[in-house]
């Protein structure tokens, strides 16, 4: 493998996005998912394209990037690799919060260092007992002088082996709170876990919280009932990160299937030329399409301070991560054995997309929320 | 008196649950229809709707009680705006 030794230009849209992809992450996806970790040398990447955290503020190191632009940014990261994607959607799930709930203090303290990438964040809600269903997590902060002290433990935390602030959700008391821990106070144990199906350099960790004595200033946003607010919009620009991402995934399988297509023979004639054919493509150029619509929209809602931004999202990342999963298997199908071997890269697309219908609330949930709402607006 | 801020409140609340019959006192904590992702769109549309940020210590439950108890938050929050 070759490690790019140029610095890559600055990332602001789209384009520039999709040059660096091109560059810097296409060629190596298939080792990283093979090592089973992103490289250091790729983080460091993308610190100097500025990618980590372009829509915080640019007095603390960021760019003030749009939400729009930022779905297109990790649309085409997403289209690239689904692990770095996933890397950066927790990342910036921890940088937006903080930018959102943080008191000045707080934002002082970390958004210079997560808008440089010098302080990656990780993003600690599920457990080994509790994941869609969140109100069972059984992680504990309680106060204890004029801080708080934590308990418990979390798992599948993307980004865990390498992250250096963890943004964990725990319960005190009656609600959840958002508590910002970074990995080395004491009491925190952070195990690996490889070997997952997908999104395999992602660098899962368990991470375990063992009597770990945190400051008042860990708690991000206020306690109460509102804290759950914190949570939701978490997850929110979550959602909107794997929905880009998976909407990535779709480019990614038509790409693939659409260049293989024109060069592999069947019957002395190009597979693109085969009806069968022509009909998965098309279903991918419009699903594509669709999908990249709902998310704009999204982020539409998003940069203008909607409430309905938080179904519009729900929406687009149900349609777009379903489109991956459905359209990975196809481009599978159409790359035939070769689909199944590792010279090509459909066969990660596969194993990532079926990841991108579980994270960041599962389909079951998505269609349970959505169709929740649909009921509520419609009966009287 | 459409436009008061109270009333924008009770339109938002009363579009998304139809079914609800509510008024500007009734608390809608206790009706049981709040859940975490009621609640940030109502912070979402409050903020949005009347310009204001809603300080972290502002984020309380008695101050989302009610339409009245939210216009007044507004109030204090954005003192041009007549609370009504
Ligand atoms: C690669 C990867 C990365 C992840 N990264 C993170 C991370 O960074 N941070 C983090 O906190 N978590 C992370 N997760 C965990 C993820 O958020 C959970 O897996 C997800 O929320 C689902 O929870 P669960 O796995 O416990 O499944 P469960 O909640 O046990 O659900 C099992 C199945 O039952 C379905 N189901 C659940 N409830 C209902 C219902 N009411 N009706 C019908 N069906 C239902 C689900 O949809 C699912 O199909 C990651 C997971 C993976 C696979």
């Amino acid at each position: 493998m070759t490690l790019t030794v140029t610095a890559p230009a600055a990332v602001t849209d789209r384009r520039s996005a999709r040059a660096f992809v091109d560059t810097h992450v296409v060629p190596y996806a298939d080792d990283y998912d093979r090592n089973g970790r992103v490289p250091e040398d790729l983080l460091r990447q993308v610190a100097a394209a500025g990618l980590w955290a372009p829509f915080l503020p640019v007095e603390s190191g960021g760019a003030g990037m749009d939400l729009v632009t930022l779905g297109e940014v990790h649309e085409e990261v997403g289209r690239g690799c689904s692990s770095l994607r996933s890397l950066l959607t927790v990342h910036t799930m921890v940088a937006w919060t903080v930018q959102r709930w943080g008191t000045p203090g707080q934002r002082e303290r970390w958004e210079p260092a997560l808008a440089a990438g010098e302080a990656l964040g990780a993003f600690c809600l599920s457990e080994p007992g509790a994941g869609s269903d969140t109100a069972a997590i059984t992680t504990t902060a309680v106060e204890h002088g004029d801080g708080w002290l934590l308990n418990g433990v979390k798992k599948w935390t993307t980004g865990g082996q390498r992250a250096d602030l963890f943004l964990v959700f725990a319960r005190t008391g009656a609600s959840i709170g958002a508590f910002l821990v970074p990995r080395y106070a004491p009491g925190v144990q952070v195990r690996p876990i490889d070997d997952m199906l997908g999104t395999r350099a992602s660098m899962l960790a368990e991470i375990s919280f063992q009597d770990v004595a945190l400051g008042p200033d860990a708690l991000l946003g206020p306690s109460g009932f509102t804290a759950g607010m914190v949570l939701t919009g978490t997850l929110d620009l979550g959602r909107y990160s794997v929905a880009a991402g998976s909407v990535g995934i779709v480019q990614a399988c038509l790409e693939a299937s659409a260049a293989y297509a024109a060069h592999r023979r069947v019957g002395g004639r190009p597979l693109a030329e085969q009806p069968l054919i022509q009909a998965k493509l098309s279903d991918m150029v419009t699903d594509a399409r669709a999908a990249r619509l709902l998310l704009a929209e999204a982020g539409r809602l998003k940069d203008a301070g909607e409430s309905s931004t938080i179904m519009a999202t729900w929406i687009a990342k149900y349609f777009a991560s379903t489109a991956a999963a459905r359209h990975a298997a196809e481009a599978v199908q159409i790359h035939g054995a070769n689909g199944c071997s590792p010279d090509y890269p459909v066969a990660r697309l596969y194993r990532d997309a079926k990841v991108m219908e579980i994270i960041e609330g599962s389909n079951e949930i998505q269609r349970i929320t959505i169709a929740g709402q649909a009921e509520r607006e419609t009966t009287r | 008196m459409s436009n008061t801020p109270t009333q924008q409140i009770l339109d938002f609340v009363r579009g998304r649950y139809p079914q609800a019959e509510i008024d500007e006192t009734q608390d809608i904590f206790a009706l049981g229809f709040v859940n975490s992702l009621f609640a940030m769109e109502l912070v979402m549309f409050v903020e949005k709707t009347f310009g204001v940020t809603i300080p972290n210590e502002e984020l309380r439950i008695d101050n989302f009680r009610t339409a009245s108890t939210m216009a007044a938050l507004v109030g204090r929050l954005s003192p041009t705006l007549a609370v009504a």
